[in-house]
């Protein structure tokens, strides 16, 4: 099927030749040339990222201060924008890139146009990379220590925002790029159901396309030109708005190739089939529309946000609880179904014959577990007035490392133990490694998450260097301070030792001449096929025109009203640091 | 569309579940009174506060018999007044905004929780039943000495309470007043 000159990696050739011909790699050189190209990527940032992770551990619990505290932030900076930013949209972006073809069993319609939004998200990435960094080095003179959220007045070096908003264009083009495939497969197969991973990858961009308007307009017409000195500090509280009009669906962005891999992977690992095809479109459609009406509930308690609006948000945010409860009864139903398929049998008996060898299947189901509690504790933030007593507190890292620190990072890692093979052809270098990590990964996120959410609880404050005040004493329900401290550090240390060892793992499979063994990509057709759901459901136009009605409901108003309030550049805002005034003044 | 059984049930108990937790919110709102932060503390021009009523002097302002007023004017990296003093059994409004960037304020231990925006005023009411001693924290990153930006409250015996002297008489707010308050933090003014 393919001639040497086709393939990337000049090595295994020999190695290659023993691959089936109906393996990813052998029908898809070169996409998987990109698939891995971005999980490089996606790897080095993960790594730099939690070893961030750790120095933030020990330093906010006073054990080991290896950095100084105003120095701290420009760390917590680098950790938010390369796990949150860098590492979980390079790494979808392989497992789109995988799925759509595999599914399409076509590659995208043209190589130049898929390598030239990788390098567009890869330049984006390194430009705030870059001004982030240059923040340890005062003599620069560029920083960007604004932390994830990047809220106006606090302000960065200009090359952070044109970064974003590179890489945010980049990841436009991607979706652009699923969409030509799509459209390519369409024209020879009309009339036909969209295959599902498909379907999954071509909801969930429709979805980013819709939420990124938020940041776009907020980085490019508010925050670029202001930190060039062309327009004064913009309104706060819009720009704060519009981030959370993106911040709050980009948790999706993150969970749905996470979805993508329980849905369609996890069953096919666990022995089974998927029970439900159209339940799974179902909840996809139902992320495309909520997703984005709900941003407002991180505003809770702002000022300046007319209580109405706020309960439009959480009215919306609880129904967003229904597709992951729906996942919940596929995914579990799913893998009971491949037990009994493996001879499992009785009320729980069947769990006993499920692979809990394979790290893959180990990682993926920990991480679902782990979504369970993280969903519960999100309800407790989505409660609009139970959340007085947990906002800012560090009970919110608690929360989301369970959600995008758990559901989604160790499903990417156990993922990569099933995918990084079928993209290389080299064989997975250690499976009892990589169960350990898995496995230890739980296990720090439990000692790590619960004292956080219990430090929340006390009221400890997230995103500071030394929670420790001479006015404050922070008061726990059970324990003392100093025991959740040493919790949160123990946790801390071991998921770091876990990522470690899932890079090293990941590393050395790259390098490993076996040749991978079981490469069988085709995945078994769902126990109710699409058939059996109505056609209206790959109607993309129509969800995404309703996902966009919903969007302007929920954000017309309370938009209106806040440029109504304070205007669009109120006065007497500053930006701080004005990191070109000094420029400015010299050019004056 | 074919929905198993088993599907059906599960889909009718979730959404039970959502109907249950957003009842439980309404009824924070509408039968325990739990109000959120909301547009009513209004708009200031944070590099003038030094003009604006309350905040030109922030701090106490007995308003009713065991009724206070609290300004607070957060800036990086402190609030004014730094010791906020109110007797217990009283109910006390704080308006709460920023000189610079965006703060937080959390009365540590009690629900009373707020961002700070720059322009925006924060209005919150709270009971203090009982005296004691709370601390105050800002709990939204502000910059790079964001980790030594708090205050304390205390809450007094009503017997043990006075003005401070350094507040202006009640009647402060109505204008020939603010002409001779001082501003305490003129830092950024």
């Amino acid at each position: 099927m393919s001639t040497p000159g086709e393939t990337a990696g000049e090595t295994v050739e020999s190695a290659r030749e023993m691959l089936p011909d109906n393996s990813f790699l052998i029908q898809y050189p070169h996409v998987s040339r990109v698939v891995r190209s971005l999980f490089l990527t996606a790897f080095v940032a993960f790594g730099i990222g939690a070893f961030m992770g750790v120095l933030q551990a020990l330093h906010r619990t006073g054990i080991a201060r290896i950095v100084a505290s105003s120095d701290y932030y420009t760390l917590l900076t680098l950790h938010g924008v390369l796990l949150v930013i860098v590492f979980t949209i390079f790494f979808l972006a392989g497992v789109f890139t995988w799925a759509n073809t595999r599914s399409l069993d076509r590659p995208p319609v043209s190589k130049r146009f898929t390598w030239f939004w990788v390098v567009t998200m890869s330049v984006g990435s390194a430009m705030a990379g870059i001004a982030i960094l240059a923040g340890l080095i005062p003599s620069i003179g560029m920083s960007a220590d604004v932390l994830f959220t990047f809220y106006a007045p606090l302000q960065a070096h200009p090359l952070f925002y044109i970064g974003l908003a590179v890489f945010i264009i980049g990841t436009w083009l991607a979706g652009i790029d699923w969409f030509r495939q799509y459209l390519a497969w369409r024209g020879e197969n009309t009339g036909e159901r969209i295959p599902l991973q498909s379907f999954m990858v071509l909801t969930t961009m429709l979805m980013w396309f819709i939420a990124t308007m938020g940041v776009a307009v907020e980085v490019v017409v508010f925050l670029i030109p202001w930190s060039l000195g062309i327009v004064p500090a913009p309104n706060p509280l819009l720009t704060r708005t519009l981030f959370w009009f993106f911040g709050h669906p980009v948790v999706y962005f993150w969970l749905m190739p996470a979805y993508l891999l329980w849905y369609t992977v996890l069953p096919k690992i666990a022995g089974g089939r998927l029970f439900s095809d159209p339940l799974a479109r179902v909840v996809f459609v139902l992320f495309l529309l909520l997703s984005t009406p709900v941003g407002i509930h991180h505003q809770y308690v702002d000022p300046g946000i007319a209580e109405g609006f706020k309960f439009i948000a959480m009215t919306n945010t609880m129904f967003l609880l229904l597709p992951s409860l729906l996942t919940a009864f596929t995914v579990v139903a799913s893998i009971e179904h491949g037990a009994r398929q493996r001879g499992g049998t009785g009320y729980f008996g069947w769990l006993k014959a499920l692979p809990w060898r394979d790290p893959a299947f180990t990682g993926m189901t920990l991480a679902g577990l782990m979504f369970a509690a993280g969903g519960f504790s999100g309800m407790i933030n989505a409660g609009m007035n139970i959340n007085y007593l947990v906002h800012n507190t560090i009970w919110v890292p608690g929360h989301f490392h369970l959600t995008v620190g758990t559901a989604v990072a160790l499903t990417f890692m156990a993922a990569s133990y099933w995918l990084v093979p079928r993209i290389t052809g080299r064989e997975l270098y250690s499976r009892p490694i990589g169960l350990f990590q898995v496995v230890l990964w739980f296990v720090g996120m439990v000692f790590m998450s619960a004292a956080m959410h219990r430090g929340g609880l006390a009221g400890i404050p997230r995103r500071t260097a030394e929670p420790q005040y001479p006015q404050v004493t922070f008061e726990t329900v059970a324990g003392s301070v100093g025991s959740l401290r040493l919790q949160l550090a123990f946790g801390g240390v071991l998921l770091f030792v876990s990522a470690l060892l899932f890079l090293v793992n990941v590393g050395l499979t790259a390098m490993n001449n076996e040749p991978a063994r079981g490469l069988d990509s085709a995945l078994p057709p769902a126990l109710s096929g699409p058939e059996q759901s109505p056609t209206v459901l790959d109607n993309l136009k129509l969800w995404a025109l309703i996902a966009v009605v919903l969007v302007i409901l929920a954000y017309s108003l309370p938009l209106y009203s806040i440029v109504q309030g304070a205007g669009l550049y109120p006065p007497g805002q500053e930006a701080t640091p004005a990191v070109l005034a000094p420029l400015l003044e010299v050019i004056a | 569309m074919h929905v198993h059984n088993y599907e059906k049930l599960w889909l009718g108990a979730s959404l039970l579940l959502i109907v249950g937790f957003i009842s439980t919110i309404v009824y924070g709102a509408a039968g325990a009174g739990v109000t959120m932060v909301n547009d009513e503390g209004g708009h200031v021009n944070p590099n003038n506060l030094g003009n604006t009523s309350g905040f030109d002097d922030p701090g106490v302002t007995k308003i009713g018999p065991s009724e206070y007023e609290v300004h607070v004017a957060a800036l990086r990296f402190a609030f004014q007044p730094g010791t906020i003093e109110v007797p217990a059994n009283s109910t006390v409004t704080f308006y709460v905004t920023s000189r610079d960037v965006i703060h937080g304020f959390q009365i540590v231990g009690t629900n009373a929780n707020t961002m700070v925006i720059p322009g925006e005023v924060s209005k919150i009411t709270v009971n203090f039943d009982e005296p004691g001693e709370y601390g105050i924290v800002c709990h939204e990153y502000c910059g790079a000495g964001h980790h030594s930006m708090a205050a304390e409250l205390l809450v007094k015996e009503p017997s043990n309470f006075t003005m401070q002297t350094d507040t202006q008489t009640p009647t402060s707010g109505n204008g020939p007043t603010n002409a001779t308050a001082t501003p305490t933090g003129g830092e950024s003014a």
